[in-house]
């Protein structure tokens, strides 16, 4: 089981210490959990929980399954109770009955990753009884879920699905989704129609073929002409209304599209075609015609399918924000939808919870995590008064926050609707191969007039000929073509590569340098706190450990992280938490204190002279120091920091050397920023801390384009969506995968280094092709014009160049054929830094 | 060779056959997804009966719902 986000140190030690996996998920067991009588060892409550669902009722295969399969460990289960599923607004909302008195719901699943999770969840019938059915569509992570409304209420399916590692989310975009669906099947039907017929001209044109060179009776010949003629007018009906319709909107706007030349080629080939049956002499030219339509209409279709895939993704964002929140009223607490929260109300956020709406504290102080709104990686101190946000985590203690905004027009709302907004407006980008096109179409155009009119002139009777096999010879297919194929070409080899793009115009951007914005918590970083600095004895660490063991502090997580397996199974009594500045306890008979240095005064620490000097260059090195005192004097000190990634500078060095300007844009503390960007040798002068999400958009659209943004979390969303190319890096949060052109599977940056440098070699292949097709076309268009080509040899050679494209494009797929790449990323990437662990109050710092 | 006056249409309507019943299958939903149908199969054990085809639950708008 490989775990990017664990690729560091701390994983590897553990494990170098013998330390036992989870036998749900895999992770490292934590010391105090070792002992087990059954010699199965849990990391937590949740995995044991649903180890043992799934035991009693005999789903073990789950685990048979899993092994098999590649991707990331299971979600973490989470316990909630999934009340607002019954509520009657829920119902209006997502569910719908069936003819036989069942219901059926649509949710977005968190955590599906594997195929271990299809077979699990739809599993569900077997769990509850009930359900009739639960179907999983992996791609989308999308169950759609079938049940007994009299037998189960919704919110037992919900809470088992949340204990299984998978919490449920409503699918809001039924309506689009329906809409996208139908447009999905008719243009699928659509192409079976072309190609069905497209065949069976072709087998009857290889027959009138043979005819042409070895003799045909010529009742037979123009039998098969109109057979062919009768196959062809679905094909034109079906199939081609998808042209014609591109034309006459493209026309009507006084455009040229490359869908006008297509239609006025297609409708060339099958009229004269038709003529010349009628006629019974000359060409007919059905089998190009129909090919045409069929290939044309497969490469719009993989093209639609690609983009709706982008589109659905954003669907996750909302997936980001709890469901519930608790509602103070005067009888009490109570759980309600999100959706019911109003401007004015109370709401009550226990530690560990996400403050649900934008409000002001009215009661009880905390600090909170703000890093997947703003990039903010230290906890922030918040008391009465203070404006917390949707989205942000209580870390410490219970707070009651009166709301200013709720729902959408919340901070993290609109930050997640300007993100809509920019995916669904994306401006048209003339790509390459369009632009080329459109000079292309009109060139063609001209010539076809030039030619039709001097033959006319000239030769009347062969004007008719003249011109079809002008058109169909110059037919831009290979032009069309070009992109396209090499682009997916490049995309299935990225995908070997651990790159998901999303979007073809990917390769086009990167291809020539630009602004590389660079996000620092989680991107340039791991994202996670951990020890950096430690001065200090074994014997401390052990005495500090099991202290530390009592909270869920993320500092406390880190030092866990690096001492935690090493642990000489001291046991900590008497353990106090002192809100935002420390806990202390007895461990063997001693008093231990750990905590920041500004509560040691006050906690009545003495902190020797050499010790305060260690703390001072921590601070300095923007680490965040702590104090560890053993009976009332400090005996040790830590740093935490948040390391730089292992690749971060070696990918940097190699993207400025192909002419690219770097920066960075983080939402952390100037100090922190700037020690990075030193580190890194970016200029201070790009390297910007303390960016809001606003800003940062601001920021990347002040940018000079070609502007490529990489980012993590939510607060570099909006930027990721609005820069020429956004790429959203391993474990980031849902809403930057969703924002996101590129999604990075693999640990580290160095990837979007590989990427940049296969970007310029698919452009060149592009240019390449293009380049052929005119060429091609141009001599193709002489030897038309001139009369020495007849509509016969035009068609057969008019594949030729199509042919040379499609063998040029799959260079860029390297040598094995490529693949499709591997299903849309977000949902395994699900909940990585939104798994918010309950952290009782207290804890260092 | 007069026999291809009647083998050729006898072909085409059979690959007409072929064609309805593509569109048949499109319009089931069979085609909505592609990606988890070839995961499915590797877990279809003799222990998951629980899982109906898409044909034991009747027509196609009970088999998508949303369709």
């Amino acid at each position: 089981m490989t775990d990017g986000r664990a690729d560091g140190q701390p994983l590897a030690a553990t494990l170098a210490r013998g330390a036992s996996l989870c036998a749900h998920c895999s992770t490292p067991v934590p010391a105090a959990r070792q002992a087990s009588a059954s010699g199965t060892t849990f990391c937590c409550d949740g995995c044991e929980a649903v180890y043992a669902i799934l035991h009693e009722r005999g789903l073990e295969r789950y685990y048979k399954l899993r092994a098999g399969a590649r991707g990331g460990r299971p979600a973490r289960a989470l316990r909630h109770e999934y009340q607002e599923f019954d509520d009657a607004e829920f119902h209006r909302l997502y569910v719908r009955a069936d003819a036989r008195g069942l219901r059926s719901v649509r949710l977005y699943l968190e955590g599906v990753h594997c195929l271990a999770c299809v077979w699990l969840v739809e599993m569900l019938p077997r769990l509850i009884p009930g359900v009739a059915s639960a179907r999983l569509e992996f791609g989308r992570a999308r169950a759609t879920i079938l049940w007994d409304p009299a037998a189960t209420p919704l919110s037992a399916i919900g809470r088992t699905l949340g204990s299984l590692g998978y919490p449920p989310h409503p699918f809001r975009g039924l309506r689009g989704e329906d809409a996208a669906r139908k447009d999905d099947r008719r243009l699928l039907g659509k192409l079976a129609i072309a190609g069905a017929c497209a065949g069976n001209v072709m087998v009857i044109s290889f027959a009138l073929y043979g005819g042409f060179f070895h003799g045909m009776e010529a009742s037979l010949e123009s039998f098969l002409r109109w057979v062919s003629l009768t196959l062809t007018l679905p094909a034109l009906v079906w199939g081609g209304s998808v042209f014609f319709g591109g034309a006459w909107r493209a026309l009507r706007r006084r455009r040229l599209h490359m869908d006008l030349p297509l239609s006025i080629g297609l409708l060339a080939g099958a009229i004269g075609g038709a003529m010349n049956t009628i006629r019974q002499e000359g060409e007919i030219y059905f089998d190009s015609v129909t090919i045409l339509i069929f290939l044309l209409l497969a490469g719009r279709y993989v093209q639609q399918r690609r983009q709706r895939r982008a589109v659905q993704s954003t669907e996750l964002l909302h997936a980001l924000f709890p469901s519930t929140a608790r509602v103070v009223e005067a009888g009490g607490v109570r759980v309600v939808p999100l959706a019911l929260l109003r401007t004015g109300g109370i709401v009550e956020v226990l530690a560990g919870e996400m403050i649900p709406a934008d409000g002001t504290i009215i009661e009880g102080r905390s600090s909170v995590d703000q890093s997947l709104l703003t990039g903010e990686s230290r906890p922030t101190g918040a008391g009465e008064g203070s404006a917390v946000f949707a989205g942000t985590t209580n870390l410490s203690a219970r707070l009651r926050v009166r709301i200013d905004a709720a729902g959408e027009d919340t901070r993290a709302g609109l930050l997640l609707r300007k993100v809509e907004a920019l995916a669904a407006s994306a401006p048209p980008i003339v790509r390459l191969a369009d632009r080329i096109a459109g000079w292309f179409v009109a060139a063609q155009l001209l010539v076809a007039a030039g030619a039709l009119a001097y033959w006319l002139h000239a030769d009347a009777r062969r004007a008719g000929d003249v011109v079809v096999s002008l058109l169909v010879i110059t037919c831009p297919c290979a032009l069309g073509l070009a992109t396209p194929l090499a682009v997916l070409a490049a995309m299935g080899r990225a995908a070997r590569a651990g790159i998901l793009v999303k979007s073809q115009d990917v390769f086009e951007n990167l291809a020539r340098p630009g602004t590389i914005w660079l996000d620092k918590t989680g991107t340039l970083t791991r994202g996670e706190q951990s020890l950096a600095a430690w001065n200090g004895t074994r014997e401390t660490a052990a005495l500090a450990t099991a202290i530390e063991r009592h909270s869920s502090h993320p500092l406390a997580r880190a030092f866990l992280a690096a001492f935690g397996a090493s642990d000489a199974g001291l046991e900590a009594r008497a353990v106090e938490h002192r809100w935002g500045s420390g806990i202390s306890g007895e461990v063997a008979g001693r008093r231990v204190w750990i905590g920041a240095p500004h509560a040691a005064a006050p906690c009545g620490i003495h902190v020797p002279s050499e010790r305060q000097a260690e703390l001072d260059s921590m601070a300095s090195r923007a680490l965040t120091p702590v104090a560890v005192a053993v009976e009332g004097i400090a005996v040790a000190t830590a740093g935490f920091g948040d390391p730089l990634r292992a690749d971060a500078a070696s990918a940097i060095a190699s993207l400025r050397a192909g002419g690219w300007r770097i920066g960075i844009l983080s939402g952390d503390a100037l100090e922190v920023v700037a020690s990075a960007a030193n580190a890194l040798g970016i200029d201070g002068g790009a390297a910007y801390g303390a960016v809001t999400p606003e800003e940062k958009l601001a920021r990347v659209r002040a940018t000079p384009a070609p502007v490529v943004m990489v980012g993590d979390g939510v607060n570099d969303a909006a930027a990721l969506a609005a820069a020429t190319v956004g790429i959203a890096v391993e474990g980031g949060a849902e809403a930057a995968l969703a924002a996101a052109h590129v999604y990075v599977a693999r640990s580290g940056i160095a990837a979007i280094a590989d990427l940049v440098r296969d970007s310029a070699r698919t452009l060149r292949i592009i240019r390449a092709n293009a380049a052929f097709a005119i060429c091609y076309n141009a001599a193709c268009a002489t030897l038309a014009v001139c009369g020495a080509v007849n509509a016969l040899v035009a068609a057969i050679l008019m594949p030729i160049s199509s042919l040379a494209v499609v063998g040029n494009s799959l260079r860029a797929g390297g040598k094995t054929r490529s693949p499709e790449p591997p299903a849309e990323a977000p949902a395994r990437a699900a909940g990585a830094p939104l798994d918010v662990a309950a952290a009782p109050e207290g804890a260092p710092a | 060779m007069t026999m291809i006056y009647v083998l050729l249409p006898l072909a085409l309507i059979f690959a007409l056959g072929a064609v309805l019943a593509f569109l048949w299958a499109l319009r089931d939903g069979q085609f909505d997804d592609t990606e988890t149908p070839p995961l499915r199969i590797l877990c279809d054990g003799d222990e998951s009966p629980a899982i109906p085809s898409d044909r034991a639950r009747g027509d196609g708008s009970q088999a998508t719902p949303y369709g």
